[in-house]
């Protein structure tokens, strides 16, 4: 990984900058499965920006309808109706707004949080360092879904607690990272030379360390997006979650418990539903990973 | 060897005094009033305010906080809220039961992860590895109490062969520990089929075979030992986790774990439950992730003599 | 000419190595030959990416495969088909008839096993012999290379560059081979420990009685050690014969080449005479003469056809089309 930084940091150029995108854009393509997994994902991210579109929220999402209770899928509702007589498939799109976005937003506020952490302590080292790393020692010594446990229960069950329980937990992985990238980079010659000419430390950290970080942390994020929402399903399955009626895929499986025996489809949906978001980030994180630095590949 | 042993025991120390305080923190935040749940429901003012003197609610978090720990030095965690029982037993009692459940699930998953990586990666691209490998990352993206809710439906309520929870003989070990190693194989199988891809390029693995050394024993001796380094990393990790987190899976099996106690412990704002548990599986979290570097050193002389300097 | 089948240890004929990837087919080996009698030290010189390691780990059906492919071509060790012979035959060929010293000792052995645990092994593997009685020879082995059988406990960190050289070559001579393969075996260590391998390697070899190719780019060491000289040029011997013929009657202009890229201590005012530009890429080779576009007496000719074997003497012969013109001499001939 640090080579591949590194010769990414001495291209340094805006022109090299791009050429090292369109490489890996040339690469990723290639991936069958990564392309697979990035239509995928795309395709998750328009339903759930076209959710309202799709399926109105007021009248189909949350509106009760009890007649209706319980079917399995027809030519109507094409993966049935739930306990309360709503179509499955119109919570299953509006969820993938909870799910994404928790993951999103969860991963961007530890990348940021944890980024900067890691970069301050890598940078400046001493006191500074061992302090951050220690802090997120003890973060890391507690086992991440428990802390989102306690955290979102501390909190109080909500969509930006369950974001923030999720970010918290996962600021080590980010500081570390950035961390070990700042101290491959941080003596390097052209971070040398930029002192030289006088840039401060912020400057540096923002121009110079920081972009030679980016190819584990793209890597990290693809496939930390797909954990977050994972955490969120669960925390929601938990009930620690999102609160009734908001649709989201873990209160959903959680709701269907009730009904396992009659009404499995409860269940069996918002389960391959995850399995698919997961998978396909998964996939194209992995992809990412092999296009961003292919000696690991052959 | 045993000085490095002694030094990550007592470097273990600060951690154990953040993650309590973080927890204890946290946990002063919770809305609603600690008391007055105690107390009971319909408990008047005068109770409410006797329990709170009583407990020392009323004094700030600091300073309960450092009674809390003056206690825990003492051995002491504290008495549970709504059981009343003190945390340490009740904590004494759940903790095998996740312990044996994380054992067996840890097994699962090495029975079914080393062979299939091991092969998929002696033999990259053919059938078997195509498929192992679609199937591990099936199992990475399958959240597990929905494969374990699937067993159910399967197992239990159509089948009726296995029981759909509790823990009552090794029957009903079999389901929890099929889900909970399954996601762990699938990310152990990973890890050892791109280790041992890694370890099969390099040269010393040339030199056996040009010493004569047949194909088998060169992967059973020579590429394995190199190749299960990293390997037992993510088994002990996974298994640290599972001795740590078994949270959702207990919740579906009703499983009578510590994972299980923590959630239960939280929803009844049971503060020095939930924090006996934390502080217990730090401590468990911790001691393992001590024991696998130490397993490293036993596989990888190079680290065993780092370790004899230090 | 030397073709008498009986005497040879090794006779590869017409090899042809391709790596097929991805990217296009590297032509890494293009119809190398080498004969090699019993007892005797051929060096193989060239630049890297020549096909040296190549050749060398065809001896042993060692070829990376995939990507690598055998195309064409015979290799007959000891009078055993090797290109033809099932794993088995193999497995108790590698080590036993045959061994290889690797290039970086660094990394050619296996740092979770002891160095004599390895000696040991392949002593075991090819000798019927208990496994006590294989790791007192394993410590013998150590002892014939120089270094204490006290450290036969000892893992591979534990050891200097030059030290594990030593135990490689214990490795490769524990079972008295009767053709023994140094790919680079000094080029990885320091000059000063390179000449302290280096002699044990020849002692050895003339103790233990083996034929040895020696695989270098260093002219130095080829003049040390060897009986003949073969230089490969992309996958091709352009020229070859007895030590003298070469050093003494250089013959093709790529050899000449070679001996101008060495500094002279006696003679300073001569400056050097690097080759010009590089190895033609081995993905699209040059229809002729694979050496033409490096070379001062490149004619119209030489970038036609590729130049055939050319005898000048029982011991000497070359690839040049050049010498089809009578008179024709390189500069360092005429010198």
């Amino acid at each position: 990984m640090a080579t591949t930084n590194n010769s990414a940091a001495q291209a340094g150029t805006a022109t090299k900058k791009r050429g090292q995108f369109k490489e890996t854009w040339r690469r990723l393509k290639k991936n069958r499965m990564a392309m697979i997994g990035l239509t995928v994902v795309v395709f998750l991210v328009l339903i759930s920006i076209f959710a309202d579109v799709l399926f109105d929220y007021d009248t189909v999402v949350i509106k009760q309808n009890t007649q209706i209770r319980l079917q399995g899928p027809s030519a109507e509702h094409w993966l049935g109706t739930d306990e309360f007589g709503r179509d499955i498939l119109a919570r299953l799109v509006h969820g993938s707004r909870v799910s994404l976005s928790v993951g999103v937003v969860a991963v961007s506020i530890s990348l940021v949080l944890g980024g900067s952490l890691g970069a301050a302590a890598g940078f400046y080292g001493g006191t500074i360092d061992n302090v951050i790393m220690r802090f997120m020692d003890i973060l890391l010594a507690v086992p991440s879904l428990l802390l989102s446990i306690t955290i979102v229960s501390a909190l109080g069950p909500s969509i930006i607690n369950l974001m923030l329980a999720i970010a918290i937990s996962s600021l080590p992985g980010y500081a570390r990272i950035v961390r070990a990238s700042v101290l491959t980079v941080k003596d390097q010659e052209f971070v040398e030379a930029a002192k030289c000419i006088g840039a401060n430390n912020f400057e540096i950290i923002l121009s110079h360390i920081i972009p030679n970080c980016m190819a584990p942390i793209i890597v990290q994020v693809s496939l930390k997006v797909a954990s977050a929402i994972l955490s969120t399903s669960g925390l929601s399955f938990l009930g620690l979650g999102v609160k009734a009626p908001t649709p989201e895929w873990g209160a959903m499986l959680s709701g269907g418990r009730a009904y396992l025996r009659n009404a499995p489809h409860l269940t069996i949906f918002p389960g391959i539903a995850i399995i698919i978001t997961i998978l396909s980030l998964n996939l194209l994180g992995d992809g990412l990973r092999d296009a961003l630095d292919p000696k690991l590949k052959k | 060897m045993s000085r490095y042993i002694l030094k990550r025991l007592v470097m273990l120390i600060p951690v154990l005094i953040g993650v309590t305080f973080m927890v204890y923190f946290i946990l002063s935040l919770s809305p609603g009033d600690t008391a007055a749940i105690i107390a009971g429901e319909g408990a008047d003012a005068q109770t409410i305010e006797a329990v709170r003197k009583d407990l020392g609610l009323d004094k700030p978090v600091i300073v309960q906080y450092g009674k809390y720990m003056w206690n825990l030095l003492h051995g002491d965690m504290g008495v549970s809220y709504s059981t009343k029982r003190p945390v340490f037993t009740t904590i004494m009692s759940s903790f095998p039961n996740t312990a044996k459940l994380a054992f067996w699930s840890i097994l699962v998953a090495i029975a079914i992860a080393l062979p299939i990586g091991i092969i998929s990666a002696t033999r990259q691209y053919s059938a078997v590895d195509n498929v192992g490998m679609v199937a591990a990352l099936l199992g990475v993206a399958t959240p597990n109490f929905w494969l374990g809710l699937m067993l159910i439906i399967v197992f239990s309520l159509n089948l009726g062969i296995l029981p759909s929870g509790g823990m009552s003989g090794w029957k009903s070990y079999i389901m929890p520990a099929i889900t909970l190693g399954t996601g762990d194989a699938a990310l152990i199988c990973r890890m050892t089929r791109s280790s041992m891809l890694e370890v099969i390029r390099q040269d010393y693995i040339r030199t056996a075979r040009a010493k004569g050394v047949p194909e088998k024993t060169v992967i059973r001796k020579h590429a394995l030992k190199n190749a299960l380094i990293p390997v037992v990393t993510v088994i002990g990790l996974q298994f640290g986790s599972l001795l740590g987190g078994a949270t959702l899976t207990e919740t579906v099996f009703a499983w009578p774990g510590v994972g299980r106690l923590v959630v239960d412990s939280i929803k009844s704002k049971d503060a020095p439950m939930v924090l006996g548990c934390i502080v217990m599986l730090t401590i468990t979290f911790s001691v393992i992730n001590l024991i696998v570097d130490l397993l490293y050193a036993y596989i990888d002389p190079r680290i065993k003599a780092q370790y004899k300097k230090k | 000419m030397a073709e008498n089948k009986k005497d040879l240890i090794l006779d590869i004929k017409d090899l042809v190595i391709h790596y097929e990837t991805d990217d296009g087919t590297v032509e890494a080996v293009n119809g190398l030959d080498i004969q090699l009698e019993y007892g005797k030290t051929l060096g193989l010189v060239g630049e890297t990416g020549s096909g040296k390691t190549t050749t060398a780990l065809s001896i042993l059906r060692l070829v990376p495969d995939p990507p690598g492919v055998i195309k064409n071509g015979s290799i007959t060790l000891d009078g055993k088909d090797i290109l033809n012979l099932p794993q088995k035959d193999l497995e108790s060929i590698r080590g036993n008839l045959v061994s290889m010293i690797f290039q970086d000792p660094m990394t050619s052995l296996n740092p979770v096993l002891t160095v004599g645990e390895q000696i040991a092994e392949v002593i075991g593997l090819h000798e019927n012999i208990s496994e006590k009685e294989a790791a007192d020879k394993a410590g013998q082995m150590l002892e014939v290379v120089g270094i204490p059988k006290e450290r036969y406990g000892e893992y591979p960190h534990q050891f200097s560059g030059g030290m594990k050289q030593r135990v490689v070559i214990a490795m490769a001579l524990a079972c008295n081979p009767k053709l023994l393969i140094a790919d680079e075996p000094t080029t990885a260590l320091d000059v000063t420990i390179q000449a302290q391998v280096l002699e044990t390697m020849k002692e050895l070899r003339e103790k233990f009685g083996s034929a040895m190719i020696m695989i270098t780019h260093d002219l130095g060491i080829i003049a040390e050690v060897c009986d003949e000289v073969s230089v490969v040029y992309a996958g091709q011997i352009v020229e070859h014969g007895t030590l003298e013929d070469v050093f003494e009657r250089t013959l093709h202009p790529y050899t000449e080449g070679l001996f101008g890229s060495l500094p002279n201590i006696e003679e300073r005012r001569h400056r050097l005479q690097p080759i010009p530009g590089l190895m033609p890429d081995p993905t699209d080779l040059p229809k002729g003469c694979c050496f033409a576009p490096r070379c001062k007496y490149c004619t119209e000719a030489c970038t036609k056809a590729r130049p055939e074997m050319k005898w000048v003497s029982d011991t000497h012969y070359v690839r040049c089309s050049r010498y089809d013109e009578p008179g024709f001499k390189i500069e360092r001939s005429v010198q």
